[in-house]
């Protein structure tokens, strides 16, 4: 930390308040980004300018009932986060104050001037000590554990830029986060070890080395894991206009992904969107360990209605605690609903300090801010030598559901996979309304081995083999939109049956259905085979002048559309038992036609 | 702490500059007296050094920059509040104007409110019937929720607002706990005087609380009278334990209101010249809305919008569906053809509907069969569509039923008279009768158990 002066000429005064932004003059001693106390009130601010003795300050708070005069006190550090046990299960504001802690105190309305609190000091987690005298640790290095929920164990870490050789441990047993755990000595020079360290929001925490992405984040949601897969380190957009369905896919995301650690940012969206899923987390389980899916969840929540100031930090609060996470070697998911209004709150901010708006007046460095928070992501070798990863998912909410708005485009220039939602789709309640035609996953490649080695050698294949289907199809509903189906060639209509059972009965996928929300990625395998098996089976029955009319057995047709509904129950037999009704019944027309019993009518 | 100030600097539009003010308050009110008579209402919105700017609720035409006063009363804007509210008409500033005098409390409510702590909330379940198919088949509406109707010039939305207020039934205990607030907005004196006429046929009218801007009182005043009518409804919900309606309209002129003040202000426009906080300015208004875990009250909220020119996404609609939880879409096209109400299903949406209903809260079937007759509407269009260009006569026998499930969807489940109200159940058997028009290979999303039990029964 930087060494000042004297510390009594720190006396800083308001004289300039516009929403958000403060201006206080007297402020030559203090340094840009420094955090800072505004007002009687003690509002949390952080400092974007300084010219002269003027400062310009970002509120994070409400800055209604703020008087000329008074004072503003430095803290002499940058906006940071305070890490350790206690995070997880747990839902903070923009600038990581413990809501539930606030509401217990008896605040069912965020309070005014909430001052600096943050995870629980006062609670003892059972701590288990890894080291002793004489160890040598360098930064990251893990020295203790606390199972801090049924699901984490909380890794605790000589923090980044800290090394030197232990002079004391504890021994194992219970402790605060403000306890010393072990003392570290380098060159004479003493430094304490708790279970908390703080880091600045703005700064990414240093890794070893960033390595390749080549692992499926597994999803469960099909169109997303066979058409669209996103990788764990991996970045993807999801832009669409209201009601399409970001929060359902983020939720779902949230709950069925096969990430360690889950942030959920809510970015001024909803206050129920942030309730349904503290109520709902607690009781869902998750299906691999049994556990509750809050016990590996953290909730960062700036509602629209909470102060915009904080909208802007909220993003790099949950990217902080995302990398502390990934530093103890785990796979982290953040989910940021909606990046678009962390821009807004940027483009607020950029306004009131009257600086030259660009496109729809935002600020010229919109993409930049917006590619550095995506930069965050990716998969890594930690400074301890764990690997672990950060996999960002951001909404996007394009103003007018038009994707050709600087949000949009700047993200879609940035993200590896994009997921366009489609109002249409959604109106017509196909569900995810992902467009198949305009989304794309750049990971596709990079995940073959994947695919090969953990599902099957063809997975990849009847993807493109699907797509291509889907692909035809829309050229095809060109003409029948002009002209009606009757006039195509059999073949033709084969192939726009078959585009039906996939949208119907593969990419559509109910989140609240108790079958449908979640299908693994052996049954989507399986389900896939099914239906290619249909398509080779009816394509060559047309080839052969079979009419379409035998061919599209209603019964077979719709007891594959449903498959997805019944996979669950009869999981063994079912696709099996599919798979021989289809070769049986196209067996047995394929035998009748070249008996001659089928006619052309 | 009152400071008073007899001179300004400059008065333009709805704004008021005075240099050399010492002590200003951040959002303060003052109160503006012009001429040792008229009083005037403002808000302290940007502090420079000594330089302050007001922003004047009644505009300041007809203020001359000697003859006033301003006293600084170093507060945010405040209204006292009591049960005495109920049945009693305010200006759009929070001033009672029909004659019974003012309202005696010691308890004065901050207007802007703060925001609730999502630990705070209670999720929203409980359904209210409306008697509106369309609405409670498909849009179903729970307490605690913001559900906008989104509408246009001349299309029935007061209608179907007065029609939600006259039938809405909460279950049994809890109706005597119910109350309306009404929020005008730049609306016509008839369209007030409508709502009232409705609330007193009701017999709700000592249960409803209106506050009044009408489209012949001061613009900006708008901007206040939304913040006074939400905190009464905290103050009914959160205080007093009452189930809250309010109804908010017109939220355009509101938005209106706050585009002028913007460019007063000479702020960088977002879309159509409307500031880019408009986002974060009208979800202070509709996160108003909900239900708190230690509160027996609730506040739903049907906001009226009239969309310019019928265009969804134009800032004001657009802005409210991405903070409401869902909206009713009102359809031109529907009304010229003499439905009523004119709500076009497919673009509207409950967003809450899905924990609302079902087995423990409507009927078991719900969510299936509102699920199939939304894709089976949604299909009727693409049918229509080719019918337009090839035909009906030219359709296949299964396009052909679409066209008659849409014609019957429209006719018997969408169109309903302004005094029938029809139970959820009745809605719900409709929906199945309606389904029972299509090949039921074509029912995809029917459990197959729910299509034995009510499909072919
Ligand atoms: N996978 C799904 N299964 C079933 N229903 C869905 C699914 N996805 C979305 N929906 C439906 O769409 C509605 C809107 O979804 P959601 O709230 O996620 O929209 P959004 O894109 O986040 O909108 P906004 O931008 O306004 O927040 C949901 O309430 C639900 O009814
Ligand atoms: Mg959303």
């Amino acid at each position: 930390m930087v060494e000042r002066g004297n510390k009594m000429t720190r006396q800083a005064n308001i004289i300039y308040v516009n929403g958000p932004v403060v201006k206080a003059n007297h402020m030559e001693d203090f340094m840009v980004r420094e955090m800072v106390m505004v007002g009687e009130k003690k509002l949390i601010g952080e400092i974007i300018s300084l010219e002269k003795g003027l400062g310009t300050i970002q509120v994070y708070e409400e800055t209604s009932g703020l008087r000329i005069g008074e004072k503003v006190q430095g803290t002499e550090r940058p906006l940071s986060l305070k890490l350790g046990p206690g995070i997880i299960g747990n839902i903070f504001d923009g600038i990581e104050r413990p809501l539930s802690k606030i509401y217990e105190k008896g605040f069912k309305f965020i309070p005014e001037g909430m001052g600096l609190v943050s995870i629980d000091e006062r609670k003892s987690w059972d701590v288990e000590i890894m080291v002793k005298p004489g160890n040598i640790l360098k930064p990251g290095r893990i020295f203790a554990n606390v199972q801090e929920t049924s699901m984490v164990v909380h890794k605790i870490m000589v923090p980044p830029g800290i090394k030197g050789k232990v002079v004391s441990a504890v021994k194992s047993g219970s402790y605060t986060i403000s306890d010393t755990l072990a003392v570290l000595n380098e060159d004479g020079k003493k430094c304490e070890l708790k279970m908390c360290q703080e880091w600045p929001i703005r700064q990414p925490r240093p890794v070893a080395q960033r390595m390749p992405i080549e692992k499926l984040l597994v999803t469960g949601q099909r169109v997303i894991d066979t058409f669209f897969p996103l990788a764990k380190g991996g970045t993807a957009g999801i832009p669409g206009g209201f009601g399409t369905g970001k929060t359902i896919t983020q939720h779902q995301l949230a709950k069925w992904s096969d990430a360690d650690i889950i942030v959920y940012i809510g970015c001024g969206e909803r206050g129920n969107e942030m309730t349904e899923v503290l109520e709902d987390f607690p009781k869902l389980k998750d299906p691999n360990t049994n556990n509750p899916l809050m016990d590996r969840t953290v909730l960062i929540a700036n509602t629209s209605n909470m102060p915009v100031a904080a909208r802007e930090a909220s993003i790099y609060t949950g990217i902080t605690i995302a990398e502390y996470f990934r530093d103890m070697g785990y796979n982290v998911a953040v989910m940021a609903d909606s990046t678009s209004r962390w821009a807004e709150a940027l483009r607020e901010i950029a306004g009131r300090l009257e600086e030259m708006p660009a496109e729809e007046g935002y600020p010229a460095y919109l993409a930049s801010r917006l590619a550095e928070f995506y930069e965050r992501a990716g998969y890594f070798k930690n400074l301890n030598g764990t690997e672990g990863s950060i996999t960002v998912i951001g909404a996007v909410s394009p103003a007018g559901g038009d994707f050709s708005e600087p949000v949009t485009q700047s993200t879609k220039r940035i993200v590896g996979a994009f997921l366009a939602l489609d109002r249409e789709l959604a109106h017509a309640r196909h569900f995810p309304s992902i467009n198949w035609l305009s989304s794309y996953s750049g990971y596709i490649s990079m995940l073959r081995d994947w695919f090969k080695q953990n599902i099957a050698s063809d997975m990849i294949k009847l993807r493109s083999k699907m797509m291509k289907i889907l692909q035809e199809e829309n050229k095809l509903m060109d003409i029948v939109k002009l002209v009606g189906e009757d006039v195509l060639p059999d073949d033709q209509r084969v192939i726009l049956e078959i585009a039906r059972i996939i949208k119907i009965g593969y990419l559509q996928q109910n989140a609240y259905h108790p079958q449908d929300f979640y299908t693994d990625l052996p049954r989507q395998y399986s389900m896939l085979k099914v239906i290619g098996k249909l398509y080779d089976r009816a394509y060559s029955c047309v080839k052969k002048g079979i009419p379409l009319s035998k061919i599209k057995n209603e019964k077979l047709f719709s007891d594959i559309i449903m498959m997805k509904y019944n996979a669950a129950k009869e999981k063994s037999k079912l696709f099996p038992e599919l798979i021989n009704r289809i070769d049986h019944y196209y067996d047995s027309i394929e035998s009748m036609y070249k008996e001659g019993r089928i006619n052309e009518s | 702490m009152k400071v008073k100030y007899l001179k300004i600097d400059k008065a333009e539009g709805p704004l008021l500059v005075m240099e050399e003010v010492k002590d200003a308050v951040y959002d303060e009110i003052v109160d503006i007296e012009i001429s040792g008579k008229e009083h005037r209402i403002g808000k302290v919105v940007q502090i420079d050094r000594g330089k302050v700017i007001i922003q004047v609720f009644q505009g300041t035409s007809g203020i001359s920059l000697n003859d006033v006063s301003v006293i600084f009363s170093g507060k945010p804007m405040e209204i006292s509040l009591s049960k005495e509210i109920l049945g009693r008409v305010f200006n759009g500033t929070g001033s009672p104007i029909d004659g019974a005098g003012e309202i005696y409390s010691n308890k004065n409510y901050n207007i802007n409110g703060r925001p609730m702590n999502p630990v705070a909330r209670l999720y929203p379940r409980n359904h209210i019937q409306t008697g509106i198919s369309s609405i409670d088949g498909l849009l179903t509406l729970i307490r605690g929720q913001k559900l906008p109707i989104f509408s246009g010039d001349g299309l029935p939305h007061n209608q179907l607002a007065a029609q939600i207020v006259k039938q809405a039934r909460i279950t049994g205990e809890e109706t005597a706990n119910f109350a309306v607030v009404f929020v005008a907005m730049g609306i016509k004196h008839d369209e007030a005087d409508f709502f009232r006429k409705v609330f007193e046929e009701t017999g709700v009218m000592d249960r409803v609380v209106m506050f009044l801007n009408l489209a012949d009182d001061p613009v900006m005043e708008r901007i206040i009278t939304p913040r006074c009518a939400l905190t009464a409804a905290e103050y009914l919900a959160f205080e007093c334990d009452m189930h809250v309606l309010v109804i908010m309209t017109d939220i355009t002129s509101y938005c209106e209101a706050l585009r002028e003040i913007s460019s007063a202000r000479e702020e960088v426009p977002s879309r159509k010249g409307y500031p880019g906080y408009l986002y974060s300015d009208l979800a202070n208004l509709y996160e108003r809305a909900g239900m708190l875990k230690d509160c027996k009250g609730s506040i739903t909220q049907i906001a009226i919008l009239t969309m310019p020119n019928d265009d969804i996404t134009h800032p004001v609609p657009d802005l409210t569906g991405y903070i409401t939880e869902g909206q009713i879409v009102l359809n031109r096209s529907l009304y010229q053809m003499g439905i009523y109400p004119p709500i076009n299903v497919l673009p509207s949406l409950s967003r809450l509907m899905k924990d609302g209903i079902g087995k423990e809260y409507t009927r078991e079937d719900h969510p299936n069969v509102a699920n199939q007759v939304f894709s089976a509407y949604s299909k009727v269009q693409e049918v229509r569509a080719l019918a337009q260009i090839i035909g009906e006569d030219e359709l296949s026998e299964t396009d052909r039923k679409y066209m008659e499930f849409g014609r019957q969807f429209e006719e018997r489940f969408s169109k309903q008279d302004f005094e029938e109200n029809r139970d959820i159940s009745q809605t719900l058997d409709l929906m199945w009768e309606l389904l029972r028009i299509l090949p039921e290979q074509e029912l995809t999303r029917i459990d197959p158990s729910l299509a034995k039990k009510y499909l072919r029964k």
